[in-house]
């Protein structure tokens, strides 16, 4: 029950582009027609679900403090904290790695129809953003981690086919000309991200 | 000299990271709703971009281009953590406030970009200068944001009130809605249809 509240709590309320902007960079670059904006969508959902239980694991066992008493008990009062930027971005980077070259392997047509954005997702502040809120968060078990990765991811994907959806509209309607391109996107972002706001008397 | 010195201004104005080029926006809108956080941002964000700069310029030659990435994030990721730790040491409250967004510095597109464009095919002297001007320009639209958003939607500036209890009284109310993140990126919008016609006069 927990793991749903997480889920759709971060779907909607604490949406990675409405209310972090989080992944804005490759949210306004990209979101020009929906199907690549989608395309997008699914590879960072599907590299989230995969780092953030990932990174929780290493949080759990290794960072926080204390936490390699498993080890043995001499290193309870041991914590690395303050490494976890440095890990949490080369575990990113080797995992986008990794599901590069599955992706290519096994399913080439999705590879070729993700190009250039699978690299570009380790780079891509949304996943790094959720590890480290998922860090802050503490989550007592890995279920709930896995249902904050999918959710963020999800809500991401949300935003972004949205995002692309208006624009692909918006070419036929007179925004002012100093306005045209980026400027009328991040003012329907500021909207949008109101219109998101109502969401937040949700609760479970 | 002159070119060291254009390495400066020129990312204030015509090639802005933010309003221009449109990076880095991702780690920065959150902590623009008072003005002390995004000043701590600002100089934060300037610090890792020249240094990394400097620190891949110098290195420049020796990075194996298939690897450069990795490279680049171990080397920001470094001095993110640096900055960090500085952060909670000297300034606690302030970094209690940026929470995560001090470590999402290592994921800015600007840092990166300028890496990538910049550090690895230029001298370090240039770099360094050219990580501080983009730093700077960053910084600046963090201020104007944090200015509007504090100013109209708390009263207060640097959290000292600005706008008289006299007007509270005739019935002046602050904007609960520029504390709201999305008012951020309006600004940034209203800056940039401000910015254009003044860019395309000259």
């Amino acid at each position: 029950m927990e793991s749903l509240s997480i889920f759709i709590r971060s779907i909607f309320i604490d949406n990675m582009i409405f209310a972090y902007f989080l992944g804005m960079c490759s949210f306004l670059a990209v979101s020009k027609n929906v199907k690549t904006s989608f395309g997008l969508g699914i590879a960072v959902t599907f590299v989230l679900l995969i780092t953030v239980p990932v990174n929780y694991l290493l949080d759990k066992y290794v960072l926080s403090a204390g936490a390699l008493s498993w080890l043995s008990p001499a290193f309870e009062n041991v914590s690395l904290d303050f490494l976890s930027f440095i890990l949490f971005i080369a575990i990113i980077a080797a995992i986008v790695q990794i599901l590069e070259m599955v992706i290519e392997k096994f399913s080439p047509s999705l590879y070729s129809s993700l190009g250039i954005f699978l690299p570009l997702i380790a780079v891509n502040c949304a996943i790094l953003g959720a590890c480290l809120f998922m860090q802050e968060k503490h989550f007592p078990n890995i279920g709930q981690a896995v249902s904050y990765g999918l959710g963020s991811g999800i809500g991401w994907m949300l935003a972004i086919t949205g995002m692309a959806a208006i624009r692909e509209k918006i070419r036929y309607s007179h925004v002012p000309k100093s306005l045209q391109g980026t400027g009328i996107a991040f003012i329907i972002t500021g909207l949008m991200g109101i219109a998101f706001m109502s969401f937040l008397g949700i609760t479970f | 000299m002159s070119k060291n010195s254009e390495l400066i201004t020129k990312p204030l104005r015509q090639a802005n990271p933010i309003t221009v080029l449109i990076l880095g926006i991702c780690s920065s809108l959150a902590v623009t709703a008072k003005l002390k956080p995004a000043i701590v941002m600002a100089l934060s964000v300037t610090v890792v971009t020249a240094l990394s700069n400097l620190v891949i310029s110098l290195m420049r030659k020796g990075i194996p281009s298939k690897i450069r990435i990795i490279v680049q994030l171990i080397v920001v990721a470094t001095l993110v953590i640096l900055v960090d730790q500085f952060l909670k040491a000297f300034v606690y409250d302030v970094s209690k406030s940026l929470s995560v967004f001090v470590g999402l510095i290592i994921t800015n597109c600007i840092v990166m970009g300028r890496l990538e464009a910049f550090a690895m095919a230029q001298k370090p002297w240039p770099s360094f200068l050219d990580g501080i001007g983009n730093g700077l320009g960053y910084g600046m639209i963090l201020v104007i944001v944090a200015f509007f958003r504090e100013l109209f939607g708390s009263g207060t500036l640097f959290g000292f009130r600005v706008i008289p209890e006299g007007l509270y009284n005739f019935g002046y109310m602050n904007n609960g809605l520029m504390i709201l993140p999305p008012m951020a990126l309006i600004i940034i919008g209203i800056i940039i249809w401000c910015q254009k016609p003044a860019e395309e006069k000259k």
